[in-house]
């Protein structure tokens, strides 16, 4: 077909322009002059006119006024002009314009037009652009083209209907009966049009799939034929016939066998053929694979096959094409809930794709790792996440500090390898963790405490060598402030003895003070820990109050307060100042959002204050130790027990704090064990709310090694009691007792029978599901009548 | 209403676009909106990068072909391995008709490249899957504008 000169002439005029001023000027000119041949009669240019129009569109330039021209030129008998004129529409007109309407009569009858060539213009235009009215209209032309016409108008009639179905979707049923029909014809072009057209009405009308769900015997017959079949010039590529066809159609049977056992074991053996039989060697044939197993893995499949899907998942991590890499990546994304020890198998090759050159790789590559972490795998994993972490890009350091927390706190083999694990990620990405992780790590610490000591020394030894990272830094001032006495006492078991002096340690505080990479939060921690070890040092207690004398003109107002207040307690309060900065006690963790850890902070400020607000959370909280606290000594502030407290008891001073804890009485009975067995435990404590009322709480929680899911508890009682269950707090019950299930009971025996409570224990442990029943038949605390 | 294919963009290295078939309705701000998304996106990438980027609610599939990019985006369910294949089917179909296909040969022929897009793809789907049976359309078509020219013995282009 020869060039239009005069389209490209004016190409080369724009393209030779040197600035976009002068484009500009090259544009209008040309605009100005089709403007002018638009508005004259016919004279044989007009298509080349409205093609030079369409590339200035293309540049960018507005061309609305060229709408008419194209209608125009659509119903022009000339085919060339027809050509462009539905380019035109198809590219200026959308079904919003006016001027679209004004097409449907012209494309009606192209519809029916002698030549096939100026049929399928029209087909491709109302597939491109029709609206739901244009649609409405032409709908049983459509169908009519699809039963009785050529092989080259069914295949564009049959995308057609899709359109028209996607857009008006009553009109499916329409075509139901002619896409049945066309699936038995040999054109390819015809039958990927066919299957296209029923996944699109079997999306849309769950009847309709059903009723074609009798065709999945023909669709692996088609399938069989392509893929068993020999070399076909016409549709071979790379040695697959069709592997655009074969896709479809695999996209078929998986919405055909979603949920259905019968239609999944029909295609059962198709997909394990084609799954073997296909070559791997190039793209194409991993289009083709890839698609079988997107498949397998979303029907009801047999296991063997499940594996043999995951096992070409596990293949493709190991294929050379880092673009196949990465779909096996998010396609065993989504199935690691699902098939988890499947993909558990290839563990190894996924922790490696973490040192992939791809960004997008190594992202996926973290999600899955993280997914895969298990009690089993921790340590391994961990090094390798680790490692990620000190190399890692910066958009996913974030992403991967969380995703190592979470999984330190599920899996943590010992305590001592859990706060490792913190400490080398502070030291690795602090910059990058959450805010709540210096309070949870503080947490951690104070529950480990044969591992202060250890602690103390690595964190100092830490803070020598970089105070940048802020998390880091406050972590450690805090520890040197709580356990200075074990770092300068020097002997610790677990790491190398090194001498500390009083000296030392200050001059590390003061540091962090002085420098202006600190924070302001990190500044006040390191200025109370500085306060806290003029109890656990002796020589140096005068420098520590000339530093915090100093501060107390210190230009920032959080420091300022804290050094006035710490001055207060070298002078007026210094009888209390041994008793104000005991050693801390366990802090208990009761909720996963519990910013308890920030309070503590507080906790040692706020005491020597005239109003003494203390850390209320700290201890209201913690009933328990309320009553561990009769039952431990005062004894020398080491235990990390609330035998701090106790001395506060003891003192004039503290007779506030005590009215506080008088005040506290435990409303709850201590808990019951009611059952015990498989690892489950289900304590009981009761609560009384009235003469008849009562609240019974149940705590289920999971000692085994294997994680329990869909845990629920039903309970039963006399019958004239009346019984409400509250929703429980979860259902699932992660292994080693991580977290707790607990749920109310509330009771009303008005009758005041005897009360018993039958409760049924069910839950799925590894796929399978449990069921046991334990009768209560005493409550704690109470008598046998309420 | 969603379609396998969204749209199809070819730019070049400096971000010039050369084609454009968009497969749903949109309005020329969401399009001027999409194509600098696409170009800003596609032309950051890597070298060694995969082909594969993820954009609001879509998969975008992009391969380069000397100097010009291909970018096609597609639903998210959909297969972008295949959607690569489709890519380089176009790119072929493309190279048959000009004869080692350049740039130039699709700037200054542009609507030829809509001429066979449009006996390959339509709607969003694939109509044809035999390379030999879309030359021989786009032929056949060429052949019937020509012949009609000769009859009316006026040039039509």
């Amino acid at each position: 077909m020869s060039p239009s000169v005069p389209l490209q002439e004016m190409i080369r005029a724009i393209r030779s322009a040197r600035t976009q001023c002068e484009e500009r000027g090259v544009i209008q000119r040309e605009c100005a002059a089709i403007r002018a041949q638009f508005r004259q009669a016919d004279n044989g240019g007009r298509s080349h006119n409205l093609a030079k129009l369409l590339y200035v569109h293309m540049l960018g330039y507005p061309a609305h006024f060229g709408q008419m021209e194209c209608v125009r030129m659509i119903a022009s008998p000339r085919y060339s002009e027809k050509r462009v004129g539905y380019l035109g529409a198809m590219m200026l007109l959308d079904e919003k314009q006016d001027a679209s309407l004004l097409i449907t009569n012209s494309i009606k009858n192209d519809l029916s037009h002698s030549n096939q060539y100026v049929q399928s213009l029209a087909l491709c235009t109302l597939a491109c652009m029709g609206s739901a009215e244009m649609c409405r209209d032409l709908a049983p032309e459509i169908d009519r083209l699809l039963r009785a016409s050529n092989s080259y108008i069914k295949k564009k009639a049959a995308l057609c209907a899709v359109h028209i179905v996607r857009k008006v979707h009553e009109l499916g049923e329409l075509f139901v009966p002619a896409a049945r029909s066309l699936l038995s014809e040999k054109n390819h072009g015809v039958l990927h049009g066919a299957v296209v057209l029923i996944i699109e009405l079997c999306e849309q009308n769950p009847e309709t799939l059903e009723r074609f769900r009798k065709t999945v015997p023909d669709l692996v017959q088609i399938m069989k034929g392509l893929v068993l079949s020999g070399y076909s010039p016409e549709h071979d590529v790379a040695g697959i016939s069709d592997p655009f066809l074969q896709v479809r159609i695999l996209r078929l049977l998986r919405i055909l066998g979603r949920n259905n056992e019968g239609a999944s074991d029909s295609m059962n053996d198709l997909l394990a053929q084609v799954a073997t039989n296909t070559d791997s060697t190039k793209t194409v044939g991993n289009a083709v694979l890839y698609e079988t197993v997107l498949t397998v893995l979303d029907i009801k499949s047999e296991s063997g096959l499940r594996v043999l899907a995951v096992n070409i998942l596990g293949r493709f991590l190991l294929n050379n094409d880092r673009n196949i890499r990465y779909i096996a990546m998010t396609s065993l994304q989504k199935i690691v809930g699902t098939d988890h020890n499947a993909v558990q198998r290839h563990r190894g090759t996924i922790v490696d794709c973490l040192k992939d050159q791809d960004a997008s790789v190594k992202r996926r590559a973290l999600e899955l790792s993280l997914a895969l972490v298990s009690a089993s795998n921790i340590r391994s994993m961990m090094k390798e996440l680790l490692l990620f972490l000190s190399s890692c890009p910066p958009e996913l350091r974030a992403h991967a500090a969380s995703g190592i927390f979470n999984a330190a706190e599920r899996y943590a083999p010992s305590q001592r390898w859990h706060i490792d694990t913190m400490l080398h990620v502070l030291i690795t990405a602090g910059g990058d963790v959450r805010d709540e992780t210096v309070p949870n790590l503080i947490q951690l610490i104070t529950n480990a405490s044969e591992l202060h000591c250890y602690t103390v020394h690595k964190l100092y030894r830490a803070l020598l060598l970089d105070i940048s990272q802020q998390s880091l830094v406050q972590v450690a001032c805090w520890c040197i402030g709580e356990y200075g006495d074990l770092l300068l006492k020097g002997d610790c078991q677990e790491t190398e003895p090194v001498q500390v002096t009083e000296d030392d340690a200050l001059d590390a505080l003061e540091t962090v003070l002085q420098s202006h990479m600190s924070s302001p939060a990190t500044r006040g921690f390191a200025l109370t820990a500085t306060m806290k070890l003029s109890t656990r040092i002796t020589d140096n207690v005068d420098r520590i109050r000339s530093i915090v004398s100093i501060y107390g003109s210190c230009i920032d107002v959080e420091l300022q307060q804290r050094a006035v207040e710490y001055n207060a307690l070298f002078r007026k309060y210094d009888h209390m100042r041994a008793a104000v900065l005991e050693r801390m006690p366990v802090i208990e963790k009761n909720s996963p959002g519990h910013t308890n850890g920030e309070s503590t902070g507080e906790a040692v400020k706020d005491v020597p204050t005239a109003k003494m607000k203390q850390g209320e959370p700290l201890l209201l909280q913690q009933p328990a130790n309320q009553v561990h606290r009769s039952d431990h000594p005062p004894g020398p502030a080491v235990d990390c027990l609330v035998s701090g407290l106790s001395v506060h008891a003891a003192g004039t001073a503290g007779g506030d704090l005590l009215d506080l804890l008088g005040g506290f009485e435990p409303a709850e009975l201590s808990p019951v064990l009611a059952y015990d067995k498989g690892g489950v435990t289900l304590t009981l404590s009761c609560e009384k709310q009235s003469d008849t009322g009562l609240t019974v709480t149940l705590t289920a929680s999971n000692s085994s090694d294997s994680d329990l899911s869909s845990f629920t508890l039903q309970a039963a009682v006399p019958k004239s009691v009346q019984l409400h269950m509250k929703a429980p707090s979860g259902d699932s019950l992660p292994a080693r007792g991580t977290a707790k299930v607990t749920q109310m009971v509330v009771l009303n025996n008005p009758n005041k029978v005897n009360l018993k409570m039958r409760v049924r224990v069910s839950y799925t442990r590894q796929g399978s599901p449990f069921q046991d029943t334990v009768q209560i038949d005493s409550f704690p605390g109470l008598d046998s009548q309420l | 209403m969603t379609h396998s294919m969204r749209f199809l963009l070819l730019f070049s290295r400096q971000g010039k676009l050369r084609l454009q078939k968009w497969f749903t309705p949109m309005s020329e701000r969401e399009k001027k909106k999409i194509i600098r998304d696409m170009t800003t996106m596609v032309l950051a990438r890597q070298p060694r990068s995969c082909n594969f980027l993820h954009w609001k609610d879509l998969k975008v599939i992009y391969k380069r072909y000397a100097s010009l990019y291909f970018c096609l985006a597609i639903e998210n369910q959909e297969n972008e391995l295949i959607a690569l294949e489709v890519i380089h089917r176009y790119v072929e179909l493309l190279d048959k008709y000009f004869g080692n296909v350049c740039e130039l040969d699709i700037i200054f022929n542009f609507e030829k490249a809509y001429f066979i897009l449009d006996e390959f793809l339509i709607g969003g789907e694939i109509q044809e899957t035999s390379k030999q049976m879309v030359n021989r359309s786009i032929e056949a078509s060429d052949m019937l504008q020509e012949t009609m020219e000769e009859y009316m013995s006026k040039p039509a282009f």
